[in-house]
This record gives C-alpha cells, sequence and structure tokens, in this order.
C-alpha cells in the first residue's frame, strides 16, 4: 500500500512535467502582457489536432511534425497578438478576457465540427512502451521521464532567453513598463508580439508531449486551461522555476486523488490549489519586484 | 455618423439643437411607453399566452436574471467571472435538499436556497479577493467547478447523474402540467422583475454612482473616492440570492438535479456572457436586448449545433473590437437616450441644464457614510 502510494507519487510528479509544458506559456503571457488567455487549453488542443493532421498527411512520428510546425507556431502566435490582441492592450483587462473567451469558443466549437467528438491519441511508437526500474519493484516510464526533462530544459531555455539574451531584457523592460519602455524607443508591439510567439513554441511543445501521453477530444481545453492556471498561481508570477514546483505538486495531488475515483483526481487538484492560495496568495516562490 | 441630424456640425443653430432634444425626447417617451406596454402584456402571461410560448418567456425570463447579474459583476464592478454557473447549481442543489431531503415547504424551499447561496457567497468571496483581476477569470471557474464536483458527490442528490425530482413536489407548483408551466412562468416573471428592480435600485443608488464611476475608469473612480473593494463586495453579494432563486426555478423548469445540468457552464456562464457583450455589457438595457435576440436566433440556429457556437463567439469577438458596448452601443450612437434612466445626468450631455445633478461623485467621507444606508 505504501509503495503503491510512492508510486503513485512519483508517477504524479512526472505528470507534473506535463502540466508545467502546459503552464508556462501562460505564465509568460500572464507576466508579460499581462492578461490571462483564457484560449490558452484550446489553443495546445487545436496544436494536437494539426499535429495530428499533418502525422497523418507526412506519415511521420509526432515528434518530427512538431519540430517542423514549431516556426509555423511563432508566426501564428505573433499574428494572433498583432492581428487580434494587440487591438485591446491599453485598455481595460475586460477585453482581452472576452476576446480570449470568444476564440475559445470558436476553437472548441471549429474542433468538434472538424473532427467530431472522438477521443484521440497519436502514438509514439516504441519510445512509449520503454521503462527504467529504480529499485523496490518500481519502475518509471522513460516517455513520461523524458516529458518531464523536456519541461526542466524548456524552463532553462526560457530563463536563459528573459535573462541572457538582448531581446530577452526588452521583453522584461516592456513587461515591467510598457510606457516607459516605449518612451525610450522600444517598438512595444514588436515585442509583444515576438513574447506571444515564444507561447507559441511552448503550446507546440505542450500539445506534442500531452498528445502522444494522454487521450484528448475537443473538449478538454477549459481544464488544460485550469491546470495551467493553477500550475501558474501556484509557482508565483514570473518564477519560472517555481512553475516547475507547481506542476509537481497538481500532478501529485491527482494522482493521489485519483486512487479514491476520477472525481476526486480534479477535487483533490482544485482543493490543493485552492488552501495553498489561501495560504499564500503570492503564490510559492513569488518573484519580488515583478510581481 | 454619431451626429445625424448635425448637417452643419460647426454651427449647430440653437434652434437645431433645440428640435434635436426635442425629437430624442418624444422618442424615450414612445420607448418607454412601448416598454410599459410589453410589461404589462408579459404580466398578463398566462391569460394571452400559449404553453410553448410561456416556456420560452420563462426561459427568457430566467437568462434575463443571469445576464442582469453578469453584467453588474463584470461590466461595473469589474469581477469578470466565469464561474457563475456555480451559484445556480449551489442554488439548484440547495433547492432540491430544503424540499427533498429535509422536507421543507417548496415555495418556503426557493427562498431558502437564496438564502444559502448568499452565505455561501462570503467563503467564496474570501478566494476571489485574493485574486488579482487578471486571476479572477479563471479562479472563479475553478471556484464553480470545485461546486460542481461536491455536489456530485453529496449523499442524496443521485452522485454525478444526478436525480428526478419527485413529483409530489412538482404537484406543490400545480396539479396538471400546463398549471405548473404557468405557476413557473408567473414565478420566474416575478423574478426577473425583482432582479430589474433591485439591479435599477442599486444602479441608482451611490453605490451604483460609485460602480458607474468604476465602470468608466477605476482610477478615476478610486481617486473620486469610492472605496473599490467595497463595492465589489456589495456588488458580488448582491447577485448571489438571485443567481440561487434562478437555480431554484431552473430545478422546477427541468425537474431534475445534476452536476452537468444544474451547474452547466454552457448555459448558466458561457451563453450568458455572449448575451451581455453582444447586447451591451456596462448598460441597463443591454442585457435585455442580448437576451431576446438570443432566444430569437436560437429559435431559427439551434440546429446548427458547433456552428451556432461558432457564430455567437465570432460574432463577440467582433463586437468587443468594433463597438464595446454592443448593440445598445451603437443604438446609442445614433439616439444617445436612456430608456431605462440609470444615471443621474440629463440624457442630452450638451443639455445640461443643472451643472451640479451632472457630477457623477460626491467626496470620499459623506459618501460611505451613505452608503451603508442605502445598502
Amino acid at each position: 500500500m505504501a509503495l503503491e502510494l510512492i508510486n503513485q507519487m512519483i508517477q504524479g510528479a512526472l505528470i507534473g512535467g506535463l502540466y508545467v509544458l502546459f503552464a508556462i506559456g501562460l505564465s509568460l503571457s500572464l507576466g508579460v502582457m499581462r492578461f490571462v488567455n483564457i484560449a490558452h487549453g484550446d489553443l495546445i488542443v487545436l496544436a494536437s489536432f494539426i499535429l495530428m493532421s499533418f502525422s497523418a498527411i507526412l506519415g511521420l512520428s509526432p515528434f518530427i511534425v512538431a519540430a517542423l510546425l514549431m516556426p509555423v507556431a511563432f508566426v501564428a502566435f505573433y499574428a494572433l497578438q498583432r492581428l487580434l490582441l494587440q487591438r485591446l492592450v491599453g485598455t481595460n483587462l475586460l477585453g482581452v478576457i472576452l476576446v480570449t473567451f470568444g476564440l475559445a469558443i470558436v476553437i472548441q466549437n471549429g474542433l468538434l465540427q472538424t473532427y467530431g467528438p472522438d477521443t484521440r491519441k497519436l502514438s509514439g511508437g516504441a519510445l512509449e512502451l520503454k521503462s527504467i526500474s529504480i529499485g523496490g519493484g518500481l519502475s518509471i516510464g522513460l516517455y513520461p521521464l523524458l516529458v518531464f526533462a523536456t519541461a526542466v530544459v524548456v524552463i532553462f531555455a526560457l530563463d536563459r532567453f528573459l535573462y541572457r539574451t538582448s531581446i530577452g531584457s526588452r521583453i522584461r523592460a516592456v513587461a515591467d513598463d510598457p510606457a516607459a519602455a516605449n518612451l525610450i524607443g522600444l517598438p512595444s508591439a514588436k515585442i509583444y508580439g515576438i513574447a506571444m510567439g515564444v507561447v507559441g513554441l511552448t503550446v507546440m511543445s505542450a500539445a506534442c508531449c500531452m498528445s502522444v501521453w494522454t487521450n484528448f477530444d475537443p473538449e478538454i481545453g477549459p481544464s488544460r486551461l485550469l491546470i495551467a492556471f493553477e500550475v501558474v498561481v501556484l509557482g508565483g508570477l514570473g518564477s519560472l522555476w517555481g512553475t516547475l514546483v507547481g506542476g509537481v505538486i497538481i500532478g501529485v495531488a491527482q494522482n493521489l486523488g485519483a486512487q479514491l475515483d476520477a472525481a476526486w483526481q480534479i477535487l483533490a487538484q482544485h482543493l490543493v490549489f485552492l488552501v495553498i492560495l489561501f495560504l499564500r496568495p503570492q503564490g510559492l516562490f513569488p518573484r519580488g519586484p515583478r510581481t | 455618423m454619431s451626429n445625424p441630424s448635425g448637417l452643419v456640425p460647426d454651427f449647430p443653430s440653437v434652434s437645431v439643437a433645440a428640435d434635436k432634444a426635442r425629437r430624442l425626447r418624444t422618442l424615450t417617451l414612445a420607448l418607454r411607453a412601448l416598454l410599459f406596454v410589453a410589461i404589462v402584456l408579459l404580466a398578463a402571461g398566462p391569460w394571452l399566452f400559449d404553453l410553448n410560448q410561456l416556456t420560452l418567456l420563462t426561459e427568457f425570463f430566467t437568462l434575463l436574471v443571469l445576464a442582469l447579474m453578469w453584467n453588474l459583476l463584470a461590466g461595473y464592478a469589474d469581477i469578470v467571472t466565469v464561474g457563475q454557473h456555480g451559484f445556480v447549481g449551489v442554488g439548484a442543489y440547495a433547492f432540491f435538499g430544503l424540499v427533498v431531503l429535509a422536507g421543507l415547504d417548496p415555495f418556503l424551499s426557493i427562498i431558502l436556497a437564496a438564502v444559502i447561496t448568499t452565505i455561501l457567497a462570503g467563503p467564496a468571496l474570501l478566494f476571489i479577493l485574493r485574486l488579482r483581476l487578471a486571476y479572477l477569470a479563471v479562479g472563479t471557474w475553478v471556484l464553480a467547478d470545485v461546486l460542481s464536483l461536491i455536489a456530485g458527490k453529496l449523499p442524496g442528490f443521485g452522485g454525478g447523474s444526478g436525480v428526478s425530482l419527485p413529483i409530489l413536489v412538482a404537484r406543490a407548483f400545480g396539479a396538471s402540467v400546463s398549471q405548473r408551466v404557468v405557476t413557473l412562468y408567473i414565478l420566474t416573471f416575478i423574478l426577473a422583475a425583482a432582479a430589474l428592480a433591485a439591479t435599477w435600485l442599486l444602479l441608482r443608488s451611490r453605490v451604483g454612482l460609485g460602480l458607474t464611476a468604476m465602470r468608466d475608469s477605476e482610477e478615476g473612480a478610486k481617486s473620486a473616492g469610492v472605496d473599490v473593494p467595497r463595492m465589489r463586495v456589495i456588488c458580488f453579494l448582491w447577485t448571489a440570492p438571485f443567481l440561487g432563486l434562478a437555480g431554484a426555478l431552473v430545478t422546477l423548469q427541468k425537474v431534475r438535479v445534476a452536476p452537468s445540468a444544474s451547474f452547466s457552464i454552457t448555459d448558466w456562464t458561457i451563453f450568458i456572457i455572449f448575451v451581455v457583450v453582444i447586447g451591451g455589457i456596462g448598460s441597463f438595457e443591454g442585457p435585455i436586448i442580448g437576451t431576446a435576440l438570443f432566444l430569437l436566433l436560437r429559435e431559427y440556429l439551434a440546429d446548427f449545433g458547433a456552428w451556432y457556437l461558432i457564430l455567437l463567439g465570432a460574432v463577440s469577438i467582433a463586437v468587443i473590437l468594433i463597438e464595446p458596448r454592443g448593440l445598445w452601443g451603437v443604438w446609442r450612437r445614433f439616439f444617445p437616450i436612456d430608456i431605462i434612466p440609470v444615471s443621474h445626468r440629463s440624457p442630452e450631455s450638451s443639455d445640461r441644464t443643472n451643472p451640479t445633478k451632472a457630477l457623477p461623485l460626491e467626496p470620499s467621507r459623506p459618501q460611505r457614510a451613505e452608503t451603508g444606508e442605502n445598502v
């Protein structure tokens, strides 16, 4: 029994890696553009379906297709920001929330209309079946481990990108104070666009990891949004590494709750979130001046 | 475009301006008369309409109540909730628990369902006030999800698949189906009328002045002495009982409770957001126009399924980008009038005969003092 619990916690921590990938794009758009993209989960699901279609047409592994589609994702999200969301920057948040909410419904029902309500899953090939024994009769899948490693790499890369490159420091400047950034000649609209393009890259990697690991259908977008949101809030706004901890907490809570039944899986996830939010509204690892 | 009668915009002569003002006043009076006739006709509904029409109007009243409440929160208090279905579900489950499990009087149970929903709004506020605005939309969604999951776990409510309302309880609202339809029509009509009156009174009060100032500019409202967090709390608690009442009446319409139906995010939140956005957020008339249009469109487009929702989503995105004040905002570009006056200004901004009346806000201290009395 204790062994089973430990096993569930390890599996939960690993699926936390997937949740980190859901959350990292949301964290970036919240930290830089200061808005919650309600369509975030649906965009991940949309990317999964696009991946599925191209994978079927080209006859290639979803991993290769995802790598090929990365530039497309960047451009698509850049365009989404420049053509749609940028029009609402500077107005109150209401407009952005309502527009992304409308977008979420359009994507959800568009997918439902195009692909039907069936549950899908992509095949990752032999990779999915391999597992590593870690002693004590426990073993962990190679694929979950790779996803977790991907999450760590993405966070590391993003951290480097934001804090070690010149475009990263421009993004942070615009995030801290758009008006002042405009005054010193930073083209804030373009920089928002680039930041959103990077969000697109994280969404595509999240879609790739999710579609091979778990089932998906057109209507799971909102629940992915809630997971991503809880991970971001738990980690603390602006804290990239905090997101990793948030993801693990949510993953473990879900897996322990799932021991009771399916409803408790989600209930445990939400309750852990609410309790920590109540005790620490600023998140576990708030980033001083940026919060 | 915004000045249809202003053919000579540089020199609008006094007579042209007066003429325009007079015509707008006539239009206002005509529309108010029309509204009054509509209310009288609806009040006499059971004698005028057949059962199908009564059922449709019952739905209209229910959606109208939800739209009014969401508009009050999102349009004025800047609480953009995506969790409105949570309180509707609480009202539904509270009503079912009181009337079926506790065996209380059905009509008393409806009232008590509203009380329970309001009591639950207290702890919900604790969480909501902790979330800054950008987080609030998703935070309320999480809360509603929690309430729905808990409802599915409660003993005696049929678990995840729900349970039907016993026929004995339904009989309390009329011996036959047609009598029950009439009773429900009357109940939802009363609820909608009460919600309209309550919203109107709130917006006409000093709290409403503060809320209107917050709608126009939160920073401006703060600097004018509006206690913004307090306004949010009042607004939130104000809407809770109406959502609970709507939930209880929805249970009577559906004759059952179930987490998926009673806590339906599509029916009680997504549709409502579209209704308010398309009709005109932050106005009194917007939700009424939006609800009527929504039901009208649905009668013709319901068969298109997903396309209908895609259309609603696309239209509401377009509305936000082109005219954030919705259809009522478009109407007001041509006819700047209030059919239902909630502002304390005269309808024509060029015709402020009494400038003191046009001042939107009082200094902070007396306002706070008197706010308490009004609430």
